[in-house]
């Protein structure tokens, strides 16, 4: 089979073949270093590839598979590419900072093990906005990513190298990790499916955190079937992580909801998501997609969302009182970039975080230092944890009517390079339709649903309640399908 | 001079005796090669999470239990957030908003009576790791084998007026703590420390004057020095019409002074917040009750046991019950010995004039129960009489001795050779011809010295009883 | 909201940042539109409402006290800047 078709297959059917001997991981993952080579100059989407341990765990995990190993990994084999944020021992685990430029983690992240176990095969680390916090992976410090589907475009962020390696074909799959919507707006502009679980679904062992309360690690991937199955690999209880959900009632066998049916499927359309601020083109591209579902016999109905106005403020608030805390440990002591130049320990922090930090990151130490600084923690923090339970409460009575939410992930299609981070304002308004999702801790899907006028890709985003993946999985896969026989019946 | 009144509320942090750390699986061993009981949860490596161990909860509970206070059944942990070497992290994990146990007391007893010191909130949080400097190279050594060691806050209210309360307080604690086996409260190893926080306010004043918190106070004695010396400071101060400022010192106890600790470069504001990466603790009632259940004999029950079982006075069985350790020595001394009378006043008169001589408290005793019970075989059996105990005792106690062996290698077993003490006697009599004639006057006394010049001849190694009986039927 | 340059120091302290004039200037301009923004959150009254800080009703997740690991020092000071005697280097901390 030549590289050029290997590359162009799903994870689930490269590993299929593999399993049937068609082809082998090691030709899979040489086609794919292969690609990136000649191709990610122009793209960017990883800070590092570790062609060597790839291709050396390439023949191991194939000699296991001819072994009979890896019996129930359906995704053995399969090269993929990890968000730059989770750790992989001994692997530089940058952010996409300086202050962590030479940082080697003395340990896995849990879901690295779980990769490991099933027999994947990581091809590097992939970029991101620094520290996660940036919404177009325009402020790594490695330099931005090129969004695939149009080089002058960003790709989304802040898991923007995950997605524009699986847009590019660089990766069969890869890893993101979703804050305030890191891995469904980078989908939704780079046209491939991202998910971010429930909180507490996939664990955070591992995951430098930026905001401990609202971050969630998750699959972006060329498919819905993909996604299920990356899921279901990545996913379960994790006694490391004291927020990981231990519920005996969950299996975990995300592929199983991979059927054609939502029949009766009751999905509820907030009207605030389709309001102003919303690009006319995606409007009009998911309001199509809508329909497709109700063509497939889910039933649609528009209703009032509150709060919708409110979730950015608080989102803000919150992650950046959580990332001033949880980036404090960046000082120039144990690991990552210390100041050449010092006279005392105040210059050691100082300068070392000064010179180290970019400016987006600092933006937000500040303003999270600033919210729970004395005097201001109840107007603003406590404000925001208040606003945080509103939306929880608007969230639970909206599925107490609708088994799925739907709207758009994002209000426009990708930007232009260059043009975002001048004003952060109009920057974090992007993300009106993904932040309310991980302040109430569901969630959330994005598939592509056709372009815009300028043929750029559009996502549709699918919320569900608190632990039904499977119900999104369903609706997002029967939506696909039709959609891929030309659009209902 | 006016009159003052002393004002004094403290903040005692104890280390847990758990196994592990607060937060991850590594051992809480004193002492270790720095950086050896260290895991990339407890060196604050990025991406690390922390896991609650259940044990901290329960001594955290147990301790608010015995010192009478409420239990916060949903509590939950605090982020304080701040930079230094010795907090990898750059926050600690602490209580601030819910601490688990509130609004207690324990009782003192101090010659002005007995009295209720309150106990505002006990809160669980994890210790830092120790800095060591470098003098010659001018750096600083960061070990955190220390971090993430389990501890309780027990913060009191401002109820103590005096040094001998602080102490009768502390020693209070530490027993309910010692007794309740949730800490060694070793004050040298650091597993016990008290913050002291001091104003002075004039008799009847209706509010507190400014305070002082002083930290770096390494045992009783260095406390009640400093609760003195601050005492004096701020009087002084007052007098002379300045004013107490509010700030941090730090003891000095080799010079007998404390000085203001450099105020740190920035404010302290410690950005509290709730910990996302805990889960909310809820304590059921049948989890209090299964704790309460499980308390030990605490000090007021084993008093009562004391007098009761061993017919002890209720004075010797207070002393003895003040500390555990000694009153775990008492006890298995006594199912050694048999003898609690005999096991009581060895502890309660040279053990604890030596312990005061040494300034050292009980649980650094470092004799046996079965060293103990050996020495008072020894007396028993008539192989030393209580002179030579007295002297192999206070070797056993500085040294750890053991009394048999001692006794042997030393050669201080009594003469039990009758004939030779004998002809020492006759000896006696014939160099003593005054007192012997004294004694055959009727002048009784005359024999006291005789026991006396022959007890010296034998070095002490005789029954001077048996003595007195030979002299008399010589005689 | 105004922010104040004594404001843009305080919270530049804490963060244990060091501004140069025109970032400093920056930043004042940003933190201002930024908590202006952030303040829209008090148009709606939420008094009666409990701050919630977990969102799902995890509760007593815990470990067992159970030693579990053994000396890594190697591996966890591979990454430290300075190292000496198997510890981290500071510049000196006593006054």
């Amino acid at each position: 089979m030549a590289e050029k078709e290997i590359t162009a297959l799903s994870a689930l059917a490269l590993g299929r073949m593999i399993k049937r001997g068609e082809v082998s991981a090691v030709e899979a993952t040489r086609a794919l270093l292969d690609k990136i080579k000649a191709e990610d100059g122009a793209y960017n989407s990883y800070i590092c590839v570790m062609e060597e341990e790839a291709m050396k765990r390439a023949k191991e995990v194939q000699r296991g598979i001819e072994a009979g190993a890896y019996a129930d990994s359906p995704l053995a084999g399969v090269p993929m590419g990890i968000k730059d944020n989770i750790c992989t021992k001994g692997v530089p685990t940058t952010c996409a900072s300086k202050i962590l430029q030479s940082f080697r983690p003395p340990y896995n992240a849990s879901v690295v093990e779980k990769l490991e176990a099933a027999g994947a095969v990581m091809v590097g680390k992939t970029n991101m906005d620094e520290f996660a916090m940036g919404s177009t992976t325009e402020t790594s410090f490695f330099g931005p990513t090129k969004n695939p589907r149009n080089i002058s475009r960003v790709p989304g962020g802040s898991s923007g190298g995950s997605a524009a390696a699986v847009a590019a074909g660089e990766a069969f799959y890869a890893l993101g990790s979703d804050t305030g919507g890191s891995i469904r707006q980078p989908s939704s502009y780079c046209g491939v499916v991202g998910m971010k679980p429930t909180y507490g679904t996939v664990s955070r062992y591992g995951l430098i955190a930026y905001g401990s309360s609202l971050d969630q690690i998750g699959p972006i991937t060329k498919n819905v079937s993909d996604c299920a199955a990356v899921l279901e690999m990545i996913s379960g209880y994790d006694k490391k992580d004291s927020t990981s959900v231990k519920d005996a009632s969950l299996d975990y066998c995300y592929t199983k909801a991979l059927t054609e049916d939502v029949k009766g499927l009751r999905i509820g359309i907030p009207r605030s998501y389709f309001g102003e601020g919303l690009d006319p083109d995606v409007k009009e591209t998911v309001q199509k997609a809508a329909k497709v579902l109700e063509a497939e016999g889910a039933v649609l109905e528009e209703f009032d969302m509150e709060m919708v106005d409110y979730a950015i403020p608080a989102y803000y608030v919150i992650a950046s009182a959580e990332a001033s805390s949880n980036l404090s440990r960046f000082d120039g002591v144990k690991y990552g970039y210390r100041t050449p130049e010092f006279s005392g320990l105040q210059d050691v922090y100082r300068k070392s975080r000064s010179e180290g930090f970019g400016r987006e990151v600092k933006r937000r130490m500040m303003i999270g230092a600033f919210v729970l600084s004395s005097g201001y923690y109840d107007a603003y923090y406590n404000k925001a944890l208040r606003i945080k339970a509103c939306i929880k409460k608007s969230f639970d009575e909206a599925f107490a009517r609708y088994d799925v939410i739907l709207g758009p992930a994002a209000p426009t299609t990708a930007p232009e390079l260059g043009k975002s981070l001048d004003d952060p304002v109009k920057m974090y308004l992007g993300d009106i339709y993904t932040v309310s999702v991980n302040l109430a801790g569901l969630p959330g899907i994005c598939l592509p649903c056709g372009t815009d006028r300028a043929g750029l890709p559009v996502g549709l985003q699918l919320i569900g309640n608190a632990f039904s993946e499977k119900t999104l999985i369903r609706a997002a896969y029967t939506y696909e399908q039709a959609a891929a026989s030309g659009g209902g019946r | 001079m006016k009159s003052y009144e002393t004002v004094i509320g403290l903040e005692v942090h104890v280390e847990l005796a758990t196994k592990t750390k607060i937060f991850c699986g590594c051992s809480t061993e004193f002492g270790g090669e720095p950086n050896t009981h260290c895991c990339p949860v407890c060196s604050g490596m990025p991406g690390t999470l922390p896991v609650l161990n259940k044990k901290v909860v329960e001594y955290a509970i147990a301790a608010g239990l015995a010192t009478g206070c409420k239990i916060t059944q949903n509590c939950k942990f605090d982020r304080k957030n701040y930079f230094y070497p010795d907090l990898p992290k750059a926050f600690q994990v602490s209580q601030l908003y819910l601490p688990i146990c509130r609004d207690g007391g324990i009782e003192i007893e101090t010659k002005e009576g007995r009295k209720t010191i309150g106990i505002h909130e006990i809160h669980m949080e994890e210790d830092a790791g120790k800095l060591l400097h470098d003098e010659w190279n001018g750096c600083t050594l960061v070990d955190f084998n220390r971090c993430g060691v389990p501890l309780i806050e027990i913060v009191s209210d401002p109820d103590m007026r005096s040094a001998e309360e602080v102490i009768a307080y502390l020693e209070k604690l530490k027993s309910i703590l010692e007794y309740l086996g949730v800490s060694d409260c070793k004050m040298q190893e650091g597993s016990m420390r008290a913050d002291v926080n001091l104003s002075v306010r004039e008799v009847g004043a209706e509010t507190y004057g400014t305070r002082t918190e002083m930290k770096n106070l390494n045992s009783f004695r260095a406390i009640a020095r400093a609760v003195e010396g601050e005492r004096a400071r701020q009087i002084d101060l007052l007098e002379s019409g300045e004013a107490v400022v509010q700030e941090t010192r730090r003891w000095d106890d080799a010079k007998g002074g404390s000085y203001a600790m450099r105020s740190k470069e920035d404010a302290q504001d410690y950005r509290y917040f709730p910990e996302p990466d805990l889960a909310p603790i809820e304590i059921s009632d049948e989890w209090l009750a299964e704790i309460r259940a499980r308390e030990p004999e605490m000090q007021e029950a084993k008093m009562a046991r004391y007098q009761s079982e061993y017919r002890l006075p209720e004075y010797d069985a207070r002393i003895l019950t003040s500390s555990k350790s000694l009153a775990d020595l008492f006890e298995a001394t006594v199912a050694l010995s048999g003898k609690p009378k005999e096991v009581s006043n060895w502890l309660m008169v040279e053990t604890l004039r030596l312990l005061k001589e040494e300034d050292k408290d009980p649980s650094q005793i470092v004799f046996s129960p079965e060293q103990l019970a050996a020495l008072i075989g020894l007396v028993e059996s008539g192989k030393i009489n209580r002179g030579t105990a007295k002297a192999v005792f206070e070797v056993m106690f500085k040294e750890g001795a053991d009394p048999a062996v001692y006794v042997e290698t030393h050669g201080l077993a009594m003469v039990q050779d009758d004939e030779a003490l004998r002809s020492t006697v006759e000896k006696i009599i014939r160099e003593n011809p005054k007192s012997v004639e004294d004694y055959r006057n009727g002048k009784q006394k005359a024999i006291g010295f005789l026991v006396g010049q022959t007890m010296k001849v034998m070095k002490g190694k005789a029954d001077p009883g048996k003595v007195n009986e030979i002299l008399k039927e010589l005689l | 909201m105004r922010i104040t340059d004594e404001t843009i120091e305080y919270v530049a302290a804490l963060a244990k940042l060091e501004l140069s004039g025109a970032e400093k200037e920056k930043a004042r301009e940003d933190l201002g539109n930024i908590l202006s923004y952030i303040d829209t959150m008090n148009e709606i009254e939420t008094d009666d409402v409990e701050p919630m800080s977990h969102v799902f009703p995890i509760k007593n997740v815990f470990r067992e006290d159970i030693v579990e690991n053994g000396p890594d020092r190697e591996n966890l000071l591979s990454n430290a800047p300075e190292q000496q005697d198997g510890c981290y280097v500071v510049p000196q901390t006593v006054e």
